[in-house]
């Protein structure tokens, strides 16, 4: 299944979030994932069906106070 | 004699709250937020690297038990995206509590403040515990405080531009209105300018570049911690009021 995931092509076997995350070796109680564009609630990783064309983005919390970042 | 922040029955240890970007690693992260004394720390929300997943992560240095994860959505130009960020923050974190940035210029980092007003409506109605960034403007504070925020963090002067507070008359006036916490956020450039802010009455201050970008950010952290407590102290104490002559402080009687 083709999907992309942070902005990148990506393809997967794994169907669901929380397979997904596995795969790529992140710890689920560290992120914040959004299929897209909806945030989905750590709890419903498990049963979170992926689709074809899906687009993921998965976050964390980096250094940053005041900088801004821009554009 | 206590006399500690409390915000939404939220107890704060400290009124010097920390922003860790701009260090050199996070190891230095860790050390200038200990030495400051701080117990909020804000961290900005960034796509997690999926190709060099061994990157460190800066929660592993400050450790979310000790410290209060105040996410931001720094960076931020549109309601549309500070809304996204914030919602990602809430899950990723453990609180309610967002720092909420909508940035109206890329020059001089000011924010928007009718985007900032109308994010601040929708995220206090989902109950988001909502700390918008915005200027030194008491009627916006009024406005923002009305639209459910649970402080108001004006601004000394531009983000990262160490010029103090270039109108602390203004902040005065947000002071004297206020019904919520009063937190400057961004503009101190040394410990005099978070003194000052402390001394008017601010019930917190929020620093990052001061702290981050000084020769040594150790040592300037402690002075921060210092500068914000002397302050506070200070203004519970109340100062004297300024004269133009002078008033002897010994006595003349028994003087030869």
């Amino acid at each position: 299944m083709r999907l992309t995931v942070n902005g990148e092509a990506y393809c997967t076997e794994k169907d669901t979030v929380r397979e997904l995350l596995g795969e790529m070796d992140i710890v689920p109680e560290r992120v914040a994932v959004e299929v897209n564009l909806k945030v989905i609630k750590r709890s419903e990783y498990a049963g979170y069906q992926l689709r074809e064309g899906d687009s993921i983005e998965v976050v964390y919390f980096v250094g940053g106070g005041k900088q801004g970042n821009p554009k | 004699m206590e006399d500690k922040l409390v915000i939404r029955g939220i107890e704060f240890r400290s009124r010097l709250w920390i922003g860790t970007g701009k260090y050199r690693d996070f190891e230095e992260t860790a050390r200038a937020v200990e030495a400051s004394g701080a117990d909020v720390v804000t961290v900005a929300v960034r796509r997690v690297n999926i190709t060099d997943r061994k990157s460190e992560n800066l929660l592993d240095f400050l450790d979310p038990k000790k410290y209060k994860i105040l996410p931001n959505t720094a960076g931020c130009y549109t309601v549309e995206d500070a809304l996204r960020y914030s919602r990602l923050a809430r899950e990723a974190g453990v609180s309610d509590m967002i720092k909420l940035e909508v940035i109206g210029d890329e020059k001089t980092l000011f924010p928007d403040t009718i985007g900032l007003l109308k994010a601040t409506e929708i995220l206090a109605k989902e109950g988001f515990m909502v700390f918008p960034y915005t200027n030194d403007d008491p009627i916006m504070a009024r406005r923002l405080e009305d639209a459910g925020a649970a402080a108001v963090m004006p601004l000394g002067a531009p983000i990262g531009s160490g010029l103090g507070l270039r109108n602390p008359y203004n902040i005065r006036i947000i002071l004297e209105a206020a019904k919520v916490p009063v937190i400057v956020d961004a503009g101190v450039g040394t410990a005099s300018d978070a003194n000052i802010a402390m001394e008017l009455g601010c019930d917190a201050v929020l620093i990052n570049t001061a702290i981050a970008g000084a020769r040594d950010p150790i040592g300037m952290a402690e002075a921060m911690k210092h500068a914000v407590i002397a302050g506070r102290l200070a203004y519970r104490a109340g100062r004297i009021a300024k004269k133009l002559y002078a008033t002897a402080s010994s006595p003349l009687e028994g003087m030869l």
